[in-house]
């Protein structure tokens, strides 16, 4: 490679780095897939239940059900009502669940259920058509009354988000004059203020909020008042005039006329339950992919088996970046390039310890048998040959004997990949023939050393929780390799083994 | 353990293993070329159209039934040398002095009956010293017979010497005398010494063995802080003809001074160790660096020789 031909290499490089970071990032906030394996999130459970007597005919029971209240996303819906029809509606702008049945009679119960995730970047979508003030009319002497607050209201004020703000203020029991007084008595006192809005242009509504607290039972809605500015329909507290959804406040109805419509029930109401849970980030995740489209680069669309091997093979790109930094950076030595994360591997599976044992003793009771079949002048591939199959009858035997001894670690030898054993065995005892003991412990200390570092790495479940999810950082990964293998530095050992060079300094 | 940190060693201009890789092993060395050093016996043909001598080849083994035929011939042989075409490192070479009625005398004194030594043929012919583990071929050369000069100063092994040639130029050289610990062999990393050697001159400048200077050789006793070389403008146009024959950029040339036929070609290597640079105590990249800035290269092997010993030379 010249140099010339390098600045395209780090361009690309960093490209690739970048990319796998960027991916990550916009995955994570997006999905909300989180970075952490242990993360949780709260979720509320809300219970809608729906009382009424049934007297005999056939029922409708239609429940306004928020579709996509500000501030939450709806994580799942259900419905119990034994011996009921369920369904639900989307009409413009409202959202029904509907119970129906052909005759009922006695006290009915029906429940809704919902899970709504806290989400500050939620909205609400903006509406189809743009809202239009209402036509109200007065009579008098209420139109009087209602023209005289309203001036002044509008006196105060100098957008509709104000106007509203001082006409709850003007309202208030406090600063009532004789009109307010009026006409709050006449007539209910929030339907009063919507009228009073759109009667002076500004699109009104009202809408249902539930305050959000946690394992409270029988708890109803509270009215709130919304207008419209032009772009979004914003609530106010028709009391205090506080402007904003609260915190933990779920708009549970808002743009429908109706909560709750009951045909052929009486005494019908509606009463709340809620409970937070805390649920893994990563489940809610999987929970939200089956209705969102962006779940493209994941694994959880496999089977079952499949995500299991993905997840041991995604590893080892961190383990071939471990031995990368160990060979090129560090410079230690080791037996075989990739041996080490072949052990590593089989280390994830067994766990350290069991491993480390069950490798040491496969290796020297495989030296030493190599050492007899050395004596017997066999041709090479048939001395490999037959290494495997003695490879095979140790680790059979360890198996057992571990199994009888009680440690059903035993059993996890097999893991190891026989033929790489055989053929390590081989190299570190022509190793130890030509070049002496010395160097067999150097290069296999070296290769355990590795594998153990590259199994530590490989082990962590944050390593586990990242290349799963993010397989994207496979893409920063082979970036780094790439540069690394650009780097013509000193390794850390060449730092000591050139030492002596300090004489002719 | 000692520790030198990387300002000074870049101020010595040591050359490193990674730069080594990257920098020179991999921009000048034209991967077809492999073949021709990685196999000797594709060198030793190659090497001889240019002119340069190796010891003479007595037989080559290719297949497992001609090992009977290796018994018939090396029956009427003093001495020779069994090499794995394709090794490396001077790995499965075993140098045969004499017989003993049906034992062979091993260069170290050691005894080996005749079907250890065929069964170390199989070995080779299996793949077991080449590198990538293919099938190779055994070569049995005629045995070196080491000039007296230099033979006085290595402890059983012949002594050879590694030539550096970059882009054709010799650039840095050294001298390798086996000793007891390296069990004969003139492998460094086992106990051999490394004696560094002025290209100007072809003398000994400074010595180290496990890569600590030393002044005497620990087993025959003798200084080695005056060798000269005899012939040695000859022996450096050997070594950068070498550059000719198989057009690899960056090499190792291993050569050894017959008493006879005075400098051989024992092997070449594609990806030759960074030891030399402590046997002399010097950097190599500073004169890879003059090679590289130059900007009109010598044609002739002689003149790259000549040019070498004018700008390399200690004095």
């Amino acid at each position: 490679m010249t140099s010339r031909s390098r600045l395209p290499f780090f361009i690309g490089v960093f490209l690739l780095i970048a990319a796998g970071i960027a991916l990550a990032v916009w995955r994570h906030i997006e999905l909300g897939i989180p970075w952490l394996a242990g993360e949780q999130r709260p979720v509320w459970m809300i219970e809608a239940r729906v009382d009424f007597e049934g007297n005999e005919d056939p029922v409708v029971a239609s429940l306004h059900v928020p579709e996509q209240p500000p501030g939450f996303r709806v994580l799942s819906e259900q419905a119990a009502s034994p011996g009921y029809g369920f369904s639900i509606l989307g009409k413009s702008g409202s959202r029904r669940a509907e119970w129906t049945k052909r005759a009922v009679s006695g006290p009915q119960t029906l429940y809704f259920k919902a899970q709504f995730i806290p989400d500050d970047t939620a909205k609400s979508p903006p509406p189809d058509r743009e809202p239009k003030a209402r036509r109200v009319f007065w009579e008098e002497p209420q139109a009087t009354a209602v023209r005289e607050i309203l001036e002044r209201a509008e006196a105060r004020s100098s957008t509709p988000e104000s106007m509203t703000r001082e006409l709850i203020r003007l309202m208030q029991p406090d600063t009532r004059t004789q009109n307010t007084t009026l006409l709050v008595a006449e007539e209910d006192y929030l339907n009063l203020l919507v009228d009073m809005l759109n009667h002076s242009g500004i699109p009104a509504r009202t809408a249902d909020g539930l305050k959000l607290r946690d394992a409270r039972r029988r708890q109803s809605l509270m009215p709130f008042l919304q207008i419209y500015d032009g772009s979004e329909w914003l609530t106010f507290d028709p009391e205090s005039a506080n402007q904003g959804i609260p915190d933990n406040l779920l708009l549970w109805r808002q743009g429908s006329d109706s909560l709750l419509d009951v045909i052929g029930g009486d005494n019908s109401e509606v009463s709340f339950s809620m409970l937070r849970q805390t649920v893994p980030a990563l489940q809610l995740m999987t929970m939200e992919l089956e209705t969102n489209g962006l779940g493209l680069i994941s694994f959880y669309e496999l089977p079952i088996e499949e995500q299991s091997m993905f997840r041991m093979l995604l590893l080892l790109p961190l383990g071939a970046l471990i031995v990368a930094f160990m060979r090129i950076v560090i410079g230690i030595r080791t037996s075989g390039t990739f041996m080490p994360v072949l052990i590593a591997v089989a280390f994830v599976q067994t766990t350290l310890i069991p491993g480390l044992i069950a490798f040491l003793s496969v290796v020297s009771i495989g030296l030493v048998m190599r050492g007899y079949l050395s004596s017997l002048n066999l041709l090479l591939v048939s001395r490999i040959s037959a290494l495997i199959i003695l490879v095979i009858f140790i680790t059979a035997g360890l198996s057992i004997l571990g199994y009888q001894m009680g440690f059903n670690t035993g059993m996890t030898v097999t893991f190891f990949p026989m033929v790489i054993i055989a053929w390590t065995i081989e190299r570190m005892s022509i190793l130890w023939e030509e070049e002496g003991a010395r160097e067999v412990i150097i290069q296999g200390a070296g290769s355990l050393f590795v594998a153990i570092c590259a199994y530590l790495a490989m082990s962590a479940p944050l390593a586990g929780h990242l290349t799963f999810n993010f397989p994207e950082l496979h893409l920063t990964i082979l970036g780094i390799i790439l540069l690394m293998g650009q780097y013509t530095g000193y390794k850390l050992t060449e730092l000591t083994r050139f030492h002596p060079m300090k004489v002719y300094d | 353990m000692g520790w030198i940190s990387p300002r000074r060693l870049n101020r010595l201009g040591m050359l490193n293993m990674n730069r080594r890789n990257v920098d020179y092993i991999a921009r000048y060395n034209e991967r077809a070329s492999y073949p021709l050093v990685d196999n000797k016996l594709k060198t030793k043909l190659a090497v001889a159209e240019y002119g340069v001598k190796t010891p003479s080849l007595l037989q080559v083994v290719r297949q497992q039934h001609e090992i009977s035929h290796f018994r018939e011939m090396a029956e009427d042989l003093g001495g020779f040398a069994i090499k794995p075409a394709k090794g490396s490192g001077g790995k499965g070479i075993t140098v045969i002095t004499g017989r003993d009625e049906d034992q062979y005398i091993k260069a170290s004194g050691a005894r080996l009956a005749g079907a250890e030594l065929e069964r170390h043929l199989t070995n080779i012919l299996a793949g077991l010293y080449s590198l990538a583990g293919t099938p190779d071929v055994a070569i049995v050369e005629s045995l070196v017979e080491s000039a007296p000069s230099l033979a006085k100063y290595s402890y059983q092994g012949v002594p050879d010497i590694r030539i550096v040639v970059f882009q054709g130029y010799p650039v840095m050289a050294m001298l390798r005398l086996a000793t007891k610990a390296s069990d004969g062999k003139a492998n460094l990393h086992q106990g051999a010494i490394g004696v560094g050697l002025d290209v100007g001159t072809g003398k000994s400048l400074n010595a180290v063995q496990f890569n600590r200077p030393v002044a005497l050789h620990p087993d025959t006793g003798l200084a080695i802080d005056n060798i000269k070389i005899d012939a040695w403008d000859q022996m450096l146009e050997m070594a950068s003809r070498c550059y000719e024959a198989t057009g690899l950029g960056y090499m190792g040339v291993d050569l050894v001074v017959d008493a006879n036929q005075g400098p051989l070609l024992l092997e070449l290597n594609a990806r030759p160790g960074l030891a030399i640079q402590m046997a002399n105590g010097l950097g190599l990249l500073p004169r890879l660096r003059t090679i590289e800035d130059l900007k009109r290269p010598h044609f002739t092997p002689w003149e790259r020789a000549a040019f070498a010993m004018d700008t390399f030379s200690a004095a």
